[in-house]
């Protein structure tokens, strides 16, 4: 970049956009170091740290949407009777809720779009932060420091459901009203203060007056507010730890190499959420997306089959209908096992297993440094099964939330679908768990012997004693590198002394469960550098990359300094 | 290389084809999917003739399951007294004469015998063993006399808990299920309610006048024929395919962008 000629070399690698309002600001403020340090903060390029932007834009989309939608909704249960220009509608009685939801669907202008945008973005927004939460989870990135964070996220993501849910009942047509049904249903067979939470939530008996525009105010306000200090503290705990990397040449746990904020990465970024809004939008006009209309007003005597909540719902519907129906009966009362286990399991496991992984694993592992260098989900086979396992677990869920629908366009009995859910929930999980962990294995062999022997090349060679053989050549640099990057999983010491007892804290049952699992866990499963005579000389080349790191002054590949 | 050969053998280009693939067959499934019946039932009449040819239809292909007289066997049941409407709504939807024996019969093109003359022959002959309820008239079905509002109603408090909101269809226990009201005409759906067939509970004019039957009729036709407002209807089956799209399109899209936006510039010497 040519701007400058002389004697500013610091600034000289600064665009002018930048550098000009920098140094408007700076001479007035002395905000401009700040800047200039900001917008040349280093991003990784790796399309994996592009996921979390996909829940973030759509957040975006989703107020801007949202508000657009308040202008018109009226959160309101009064009765009114329609005269809309919806025709096998006109003339029944509905909710005001629901009249006006009909009205930006039909008469707002843009509103049918817009009513549609939000709730496609509402779908990406959940998927969006769950693929993100996965490469978070399998690559180890909530390891120290970003346990905080980590956190945040978790947070984020059970609010998200809950938006997910209220808003899902405003416009208070029948499907809507099956979902507030098996809402009321949970919250009033929780033991000893179900009727209570029942009454506050709906003011009284079901369905009462008062829910939609109680939804309303969490909807709107409550929620989104979290969310936004919440999405704000996510961010800034990033920026300031700066991000993590996936291992490869010349990336440490002291550095971060990429591309410069600015311009680099805000490129990329703006032209992500054009990507984004494109996608969204495209669904909007294309793909219908909750035909309120077809579903008519809601009204509790009437419900439909192929009733369903939105996806992210899909596992708590799952469980509720594989669950056989116990009743546990305690002093004249009678506690609804088949409600309340399937509505607070599940969700309880997934959220609290989420929150306490980090915990978890440092606990077991002892591992207390710091990570800045992410693993290979391979690298860490126990961890990728944990996570193969539990996904495996939601997704049986998932999928059995549409039994239904899985029976009447495949033509598969319900019984059977139910008895299969009701086994592989048990057995699916276990069975991923083995599955995962050997091919964790045999990944991490291969990488082995692509670095101890190297890469088949293609060429045959004919040796002078007539055996032909395949020549190997080492592996490319960056790819050697990048499994390189592995490290062995931190573990406990084997402990004992001398005199064979174990140190402190890992005596008693649960100390030696600890020791126990930290040694299955952690420790290094294959090792990379097995000794076997010809290296193919790949040692040299780790020199090489620690001198890569400190180059890094031009273009993209940039390397700054932790 | 030639150019199209390094198009071909770009990253994408297996995408471009599997798409193109699903399209054609969209296509041609449209083009050639069995149209919606227009069985117009002709009022039955208890003409002695149409009796006689019917009785004699009812020998060569229903006897073997129905018995002698229809009264019944151990493969099919009685059909004295299911009047001539049962027979008109199972023979022009196809499902009899069965020819399968499932969980429930399903719909079915004609074969090639089926005429509607013979159907009126042999639902005559039924209808003289035992009386039943008759084919509906064409002022009885027509959707243009009905009111859909009201009937669309009637329609969500005694139809959609088998058949979905859109008359989708869904699934009942023990492999059978309520089949979608895409195809049925605008008499089968009147039949349909007053003969129960199958596991579908009867709706005699007591409880649902004709009137309200003309209504329902109506809404059930309007919704079908409606062009979806928001776009494609994704099946009208609601959340399940919106959330694959979700993932498939949405997320799956914004993955290839993002792999696409970040892809590293191949140098020219690379
Ligand atoms: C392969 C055996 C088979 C043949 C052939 C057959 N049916 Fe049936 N039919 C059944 C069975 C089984 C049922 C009951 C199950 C059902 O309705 O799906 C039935 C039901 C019916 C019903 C409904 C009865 C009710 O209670 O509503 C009618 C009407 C009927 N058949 C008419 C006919 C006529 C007319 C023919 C000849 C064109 C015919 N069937 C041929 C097996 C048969
Ligand atoms: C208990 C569940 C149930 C209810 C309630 C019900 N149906 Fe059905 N319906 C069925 C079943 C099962 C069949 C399939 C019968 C067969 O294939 O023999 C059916 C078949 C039909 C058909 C024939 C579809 C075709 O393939 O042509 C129509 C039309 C129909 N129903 C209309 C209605 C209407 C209108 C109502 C409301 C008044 C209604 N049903 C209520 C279960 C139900
Ligand atoms: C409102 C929803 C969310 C938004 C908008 C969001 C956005 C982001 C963005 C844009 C990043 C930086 C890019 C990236 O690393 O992908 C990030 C980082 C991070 N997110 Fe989220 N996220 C959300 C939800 C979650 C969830 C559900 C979790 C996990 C439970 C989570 C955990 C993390 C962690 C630990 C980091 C730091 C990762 C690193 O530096 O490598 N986030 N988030």
């Amino acid at each position: 970049m040519s701007t400058e000629t002389g004697n500013r070399p610091e600034t000289a690698e600064i665009p002018k956009a930048v550098s000009g309002p920098s140094s408007y600001l700076d001479e007035r403020i002395g905000a401009g170091n700040f800047i200039r340090r900001n917008m040349r903060k280093v991003f990784p390029d790796h399309w994996s740290f592009l996921l979390g932007e996909i829940a973030l834009y759509s957040f975006i989309i989703l107020l801007l949407t949202g508000t657009f939608l308040t202008l018109w909704f009226k959160p309101s249960m009064g009765h009114v009777i329609y005269d809309g220009p919806y025709a096998p509608l006109r003339g029944v009685m509905m909710s005001e809720a629901y009249a006006s939801s009909l009205h930006i669907s039909f008469e707002v202008r843009g509103g049918l779009l817009i009513r549609q945008i939000h709730h496609w973005a509402a779908l990406l927004f959940v998927a969006g932060m769950m693929a993100h939460m996965l490469r978070v989870f399998f690559t180890g990135a909530y390891r120290k420091p970003r346990e905080l964070n980590w956190i945040i996220g978790v947070l984020l993501l059970t609010l998200a459901l809950a938006e997910g849910l209220t808003g899902y009942s405003l416009p208070d047509d029948l499907l809507s009203g099956a979902g507030l049904r098996i809402t009321q249903g949970v919250a009033i067979s929780l033991p000893l203060v179900g009727t209570y939470v029942s009454f506050f939530l709906f003011g009284g008996e079901y369905p009462g007056e008062d829910v939609i525009s109680r939804f309303y105010t969490l909807h709107v306000l409550l929620i989104p507010g979290i969310l936004v200090a919440l999405v704000t503290a996510h961010m800034v705990l990033m920026w300031v730890q700066k991000h993590s990397q996936q291992p490869g040449k010349g990336r440490t746990n002291m550095n971060v190499v990429g591309g410069p904020f600015f311009p680099s990465f805000a490129l990329k970024a703006g032209s992500y959420f054009l990507f984004t809004f494109a996608i969204l939008a495209g669904l909007g006009t294309f793909a219908q997306i909750n035909p309120i209309w077809l579903f008519g007003p809601y009204t509790p005597a009437d419900i439909s089959a192929g009733s369903q909540p939105d996806f992210y719902m899909g596992f708590l519907e799952g469980s509720l209908r594989i669950m056989p129906a116990w009743e546990i009966n305690v002093l004249g009362y009678t506690l609804p096992m088949s409600v309340i286990i399937p509505a607070l399991l599940p969700l309880g496991l997934v959220m609290t297993g989420l929150a306490l992984y980090p915990f978890i694993e440092q606990w077991v592992t002892g591992d207390r440094s710091e990570h800045h260098v992410v693993d290979r989900p391979r690298n860490n086979p126990h961890r990728t099964s944990i996570g193969m396992s539990a996904i495996t677990f939601y997704g049986l869920l998932w999928l059995l939330g549409a039994n239904d629908e899985l029976a009447a366009n495949f033509h598969i009995s319900l019984f059977a679908i139910t008895r299969f859910g009701q086994i592989a929930i048990i057995v699916g999980p276990i069975l991923a768990y083995i599955i995962t962990y050997r091919m964790c294995l045999g990944l991490q062999r291969k990488d082995a012997e692509v670095i101890g022997h190297g890469v088949e090349s293609g060429v045959i060679k004919r040796l002078p004693h007539g055996e032909f053989i395949e020549v190997h050549v080492p592996p490319a640099e960056d790819i050697e590198a990048h499994m390189r990057g592995k490290t062995p999983i931190p573990a406990l010491p084997d402990g004992s002394d001398e005199k064979g007892i174990p140190p402190k804290g890992m005596r008693g049952p649960l100390g030696r469960l600890r020791g126990r699992m930290s040694r299955t866990y952690g420790g290094e499963k294959i090792p990379m550098d097995q000794p076997h005579g010809d290296d193919h000389g790949a040692h040299e080349e780790i020199g090489e990359h620690e001198e890569h790191a400190a180059v890094g002054a031009t273009g993209e590949g940039r390397s700054l300094d932790r | 290389m030639t150019r199209i050969t390094a198009r071909r053998r770009h990253p994408l280009a297996r995408y471009a084809v599997l798409l193109l693939a699903l399209a054609l067959l969209g296509v041609g499934y449209a083009a050639f999917s069995p149209k919606s019946q227009s069985a117009d039932a002709a009022i039955a009449s208890g003409k002695v003739d149409d009796v006689k040819a019917g009785e004699e239809l009812f020998k060569s292909h229903c006897l073997s399951c129905h018995g002698p007289e229809a009264r019944g066997t151990a493969d099919g049941p009685t059909l004295v007294g299911v009047g001539a409407a049962a027979v008109d709504f199972q023979m022009s939807s196809g499902r009899m004469p069965a020819t399968t024996v499932g969980a429930q019969v399903p719909r079915k093109p004609l074969p090639a015998w089926v005429t509607q003359k013979k159907i009126d022959q042999i639902a005559a002959y039924v209808q003289s063993l035992g009386g039943g309820p008759t084919v509906p008239s064409k002022d009885q079905v027509d959707p243009a006399k009905g009111d859909p509002a009201k009937g669309g109603e009637l329609f969500r408090a005694n139809c959609i808990s088998c058949h979905n909101w859109a008359g989708a269809g869904g699934a009942l226990t023990q492999g059978k299920y309520a089949p979608n009201l895409n195809s049925s005409s605008p008499a089968q759906i009147y039949e349909a309610m007053i003969t129960g067939p199958q596991a579908m509970p009867v709706f005699n004019d007591s409880t649902i006048t004709p009137q309200q039957k003309r209504d329902m009729i109506a809404y059930i036709v309007s919704v079908r024929e409606q062009t979806d407002p928001g776009g494609f209807g994704l099946g009208r089956i609601g959340p399940v395919t919106e959330g694959l799209v979700a993932w498939i399109v949405g997320i799956g899209g914004l993955v290839l962008a993002a792999i696409w936006i970040t892809a590293k510039r191949r140098q020219a010497n690379d």
